[in-house]
């Protein structure tokens, strides 16, 4: 299978391609990739790609994935309409 | 190692400076950051890029860096898309002094040649049909302002920088600028010293402390301003919806999602950026009062970033009467993004000793001396 082919942000349909080509580019840490190509940034917030990236980092940096940082890790935990915080808001009131 | 000249802060006023030094043949050009590129305010802004200005000063600065933005790609020899979007800003007024003001804003934008106009409720509507008729009184329009991807632009400038011979020491932080007969010499980090006489101050929320590394209480001062992004949608919105009484800024970017953001009328002066429910809890009040339809999208993130206020929120870009050889691009009060590629035209021509290609007076760091503070900037969320 080509790189081409393989989803590695499926959020933000980014390939192992899109991936390693950044690399080559000089973006070699996971925030790097994060704000060149969304990955992380999605509605699943890196749940799916965070993994794979860390060892496509480790791959071409020819370390382990255990010393890869991935990225922060911000709020929120799932999605929520703006609405629904405003009702909480006033609910609470 | 030794350099020309060290940049201090890879954000993209320090890539743009860098950028802006290299094409004018300055060789052994050093940008040095903390971290990665875009790290501080420049990856954490709205990226928004707007002319409309309260204060002579900040619309020059503006009009001259979109008319940049607009043949950036090209002029950068950029291979990847900075996503520009010029569907202007449309800023809602709330009150009636808020109508006055805009009204003579408007004024002193057109004298400068740029083009906004005043809308009443209807003309506002027809830009954003979704707005709240009851939540504003009147809005200023300009079409020519807009949006850009900070990452994508500062990577623009930064590919196009190390085409040119510049290097850039990441990951590494400056620990002291080494002075010696009112001369600097060098410049160290925890992993080398570099030998160089100039020093370009351009480290954003941290400007503040990197000044007084020389001995420089440079007056301005960081704090967080936080800001959430939805999920992305279909395109709906064009212009960014800005109000400064209500205080919020909401823009769709190209990519589909909207980023909204508020200041916090209580945040202390200090470098926290984290991120709060208080904010989430204001931010969706304001969103459902002007754009209940808005309302509707989930959130999926939330983040916080330091503006480097001054205090009359107008930049300092300027060199120093008492260390010849530091200069000083900061104090951009949330504005950094839109003025970055003034901001490194001017600071090279301080540098250089060429005229400059706008009036740098309004920037110069002595203005603070006398204590007499002309100007204020309003429009500032």
């Amino acid at each position: 299978m080509s790189d081409k082919d393989i989803i590695i942000c499926r959020c933000e349909d980014i390939t192992r391609e899109d991936i390693r080509k950044c690399m080559e580019r000089g973006f070699i840490t996971f925030e790097d990739l994060k704000r060149q190509l969304r990955v992380g940034m999605g509605p699943c917030q890196g749940q799916t790609c965070s993994e794979l990236i860390k060892r496509e980092l480790a791959d071409f940096l020819g370390e382990k994935p255990d010393v890869i940082n991935t990225h922060k890790t911000r709020p929120l935990v799932i999605g929520v309409k703006l609405k629904s915080i405003k009702a909480g808001v006033d609910n609470e009131s | 190692m030794k350099a020309e000249i060290v940049i201090i802060g890879a954000g993209i006023t320090g890539v743009s400076i860098a950028y802006n030094l290299a094409i004018q043949g300055v060789k052994d050009i050093v940008v040095v950051d903390k971290s990665f590129m875009t790290s501080g305010a420049t990856g954490r802004c709205g990226a928004g890029v707007r002319q409309q200005w309260g204060t002579k000063g900040n619309c020059i600065m503006a009009k001259k860096s979109i008319e940049f933005f607009e043949s950036a790609t090209d002029t950068l020899e950029y291979d990847d898309d900075i996503e520009f979007k010029q569907e202007g800003y449309l800023i809602l007024a709330t009150t009636p002094e808020e109508d006055e003001l805009f009204f003579e804003n408007v004024r002193l934008q057109n004298s400068l040649g740029i083009p906004s106009r005043v809308c009443n409720k209807k003309e506002a509507l027809k830009v954003v049909p979704y707005l709240r008729p009851e939540s504003f009184t009147s809005a200023t329009y300009c079409p020519t302002d807009g949006h850009l991807n900070p990452f994508k632009m500062t990577d623009a400038y930064f590919q196009k920088a190390k085409q040119l011979g510049v290097e850039f020491l990441f990951f590494e932080t400056v620990e002291s600028i080494e002075i010696n007969n009112g001369k600097i010499t060098s410049v160290t980090t925890e992993k080398r010293t570099i030998k160089t006489n100039k020093v370009v101050n351009a480290a954003g929320g941290y400007a503040h402390e990197v000044g007084l590394m020389v001995g420089i209480d440079i007056p301005v001062y960081s704090e967080n301003h936080e800001i959430l992004v939805t999920e992305p949608v279909d395109k709906m919105q064009g212009p960014m919806v800005m109000s400064f009484s209500k205080n919020i800024y909401c823009q769709q970017v190209p990519h589909g999602s909207f980023l909204i953001g508020r200041s916090n009328p209580e945040a202390k002066h200090d470098h926290d950026i984290s991120s709060s429910w208080q904010f989430l809890d204001e931010m969706a009040k304001t969103v459902c009062d002007i754009m209940p339809k808005i309302g509707e999208l989930r959130v999926i993130r939330q983040w916080g970033g330091s503006y480097n206020i001054s205090p009359d929120r107008q930049p300092i870009i300027s060199d120093v009467k008492s260390l010849p050889g530091f200069y000083i691009a900061c104090g951009f009060s949330g504005h950094g993004f839109m003025f970055a590629p003034m901001s490194g035209v001017l600071i090279t021509e301080i540098v250089l000793n060429k005229p400059t290609s706008l009036d740098a007076s309004d920037y110069r760091l002595d203005r603070f001396e006398d204590k007499i503070v002309t100007e204020y900037e309003k429009s500032v969320v």
